[in-house]
């Protein structure tokens, strides 16, 4: 991975997934065998910016800069920041550059990280820019697919909310660097957004839209579930028409292959029906799990190519 | 003399806009940035007839010489455009209009939970597409109605 800011999955090539995956591979066998990690960055702190709630990313970045041997500062919420004061997000990383060797950020506008990124010199993730991208996040769902099915010849269905989910916008663009057919399953008013469309057809992915997930459900290995983000809708009516559209439950899976994988990037509502997590399908727990291992594998390859 | 060059007599010095789309030209205006608070005359000729576009607005702009970066972002919302560089009364220069790889402050990106419409210290940026342009940040893509974009502001 040749990049020194990570904004978007665009800029990942199948190499550089690769590289992130097999060092991840490394950090998640040592974790599980309960080895003493050497202290890879003693000396290096990383900034949380995170201007939106978060729970697995927040602590899954912070796990991670732990593990490595590093420390991290955090911002805090919005409210306790000088963002209240009307500090704008240029000014607070070029600040907050000048405390630590990395930041994370987290912002509810589209193009945020990429903006952060062109203001400072140290490594910038994006951890989520409002409805546009979320490629850490990425990483660890390719980390998941590939532990389970592989990520070549690959069928995966994802859906819900692919207009405003951020997750799938990354994964998407991600997946046209493997061999995979992707099937998307949304209601019309939550198709995937233009540019994502507009990406897709440019990689000449194999993509197919669809309104029902019995459409394609026995065709799948991996079936990627996704929240309906009330967050996101301008208009609570429109939220309203949607929601709920595609819960998955036992009865669901019954027209699934055996091994289908389901994961969820979390939070979940109630999409995936509790009685599936004791099932084999269920891998969503793990994904989440995945996220401290990657995450230091992404950190720890940005931090290489920053000195 | 056609009927166009009639209507709006010959410059001394500065640029002649040709073969704008009819009904463009304060949308041309607008995107070079000219209001008319430069002091130096400016005139306009909308809806002309014309033998390759139908009906065409024609611009003139005195004392200035537009550059070939204008020129091309002028392309966005008038890909015919012919551009004439005037000096004492003579066209001593033709310039065509070609699409640039990106505009940069010149449109407004229509995603309001853009971060270039925050209150932040960046400039818009497009890349230009085939069919249309893309915002270099939040990555919406506009294909119709460009000059609706326009970033007078």
């Amino acid at each position: 991975m040749r990049q020194d800011h990570l904004v978007a999955a665009g800029q990942l090539s199948r190499a550089d997934v690769e590289r992130v995956l097999d060092r991840a591979a490394e950090f998640d066998a040592a974790l599980d065998a309960g080895d003493d990690l050497p202290a890879r960055y003693p000396e290096k702190l990383l900034a949380l910016c995170f201007y939106e709630p978060s729970t697995r990313t927040k602590m899954s970045f912070e796990t991670a800069m732990k593990r490595l041997g590093g420390d991290v500062v955090d911002m805090g919420g919005v409210d306790a920041s000088s963002v209240k004061k009307g500090e704008s997000l240029a000014d607070t990383v070029r600040v907050i550059e000048g405390y630590a060797d990395g930041l994370v950020l987290r912002h509810p506008r589209e193009g945020a990280a990429k903006m952060a990124a062109e203001f400072v010199d140290a490594p910038v993730v994006n951890a989520g820019d409002g409805a546009g991208h979320h490629p850490s996040q990425t990483l660890l769902d390719l980390y998941t697919i590939r532990e389970a099915a592989g990520l070549d010849d690959l069928t995966i269905g994802i859906v819900g909310d692919l207009k405003y989910g951020r997750t799938v916008h990354s994964l998407a663009t991600a997946l046209t660097e493997f061999d995979t057919r992707m099937h998307f399953v949304s209601p019309e008013s939550l198709r995937l957004p233009r540019s994502v469309r507009f990406d897709l057809h440019e990689a000449g992915a194999q993509v197919r839209e669809h309104t029902q997930l019995d459409e394609v459900l026995p065709e799948l290995d991996v079936l990627y579930v996704t929240r309906i983000q009330r967050e996101r809708f301008p208009d609570e009516d429109e939220y309203r028409k949607v929601a709920g559209e595609f819960q998955i439950d036992a009865e669901t899976l019954e027209a699934a292959r055996e091994d289908l994988t389901v994961m969820h990037p979390l939070p979940r509502v109630d999409e995936i029906d509790p009685a599936i997590d004791d099932t084999d399908h269920a891998n969503y727990f793990e994904q989440a799990h995945n996220g401290v291992p990657v995450r230091m594998a992404l950190l720890d390859l940005l931090f290489a190519n920053h000195e | 003399m056609s009927d166009h060059e009639l209507r709006v007599s010959k410059i001394r010095d500065g640029t002649v806009l040709d073969h704008l789309p009819g009904g463009s030209a304060l949308n041309v205006l607008a995107m070079l940035g000219i209001d008319g608070s430069e002091g130096t005359g400016v005139s306009v000729a909308m809806n002309v007839p014309s033998e390759r576009l139908g009906t065409k607005d024609v611009v003139k702009v005195e004392e200035r010489e537009l550059s070939q970066a204008e020129v091309d972002v002028l392309s966005l919302i008038a890909p015919r455009a012919t551009v004439n560089i005037v000096r004492e009364y003579e066209v001593q220069e033709k310039k065509q209009a070609e699409r640039p790889d990106t505009v940069v402050g010149v449109l407004a990106c229509p995603n309001s939970s853009c971060i270039t419409n925050a209150e932040e210290p960046v400039e818009s940026r497009f890349d230009v597409l085939d069919d249309g342009v893309r915002c270099g940040y939040c990555e919406e893509i506009i294909r119709e109605g460009i000059a609706a974009h326009l970033d007078v502001g």
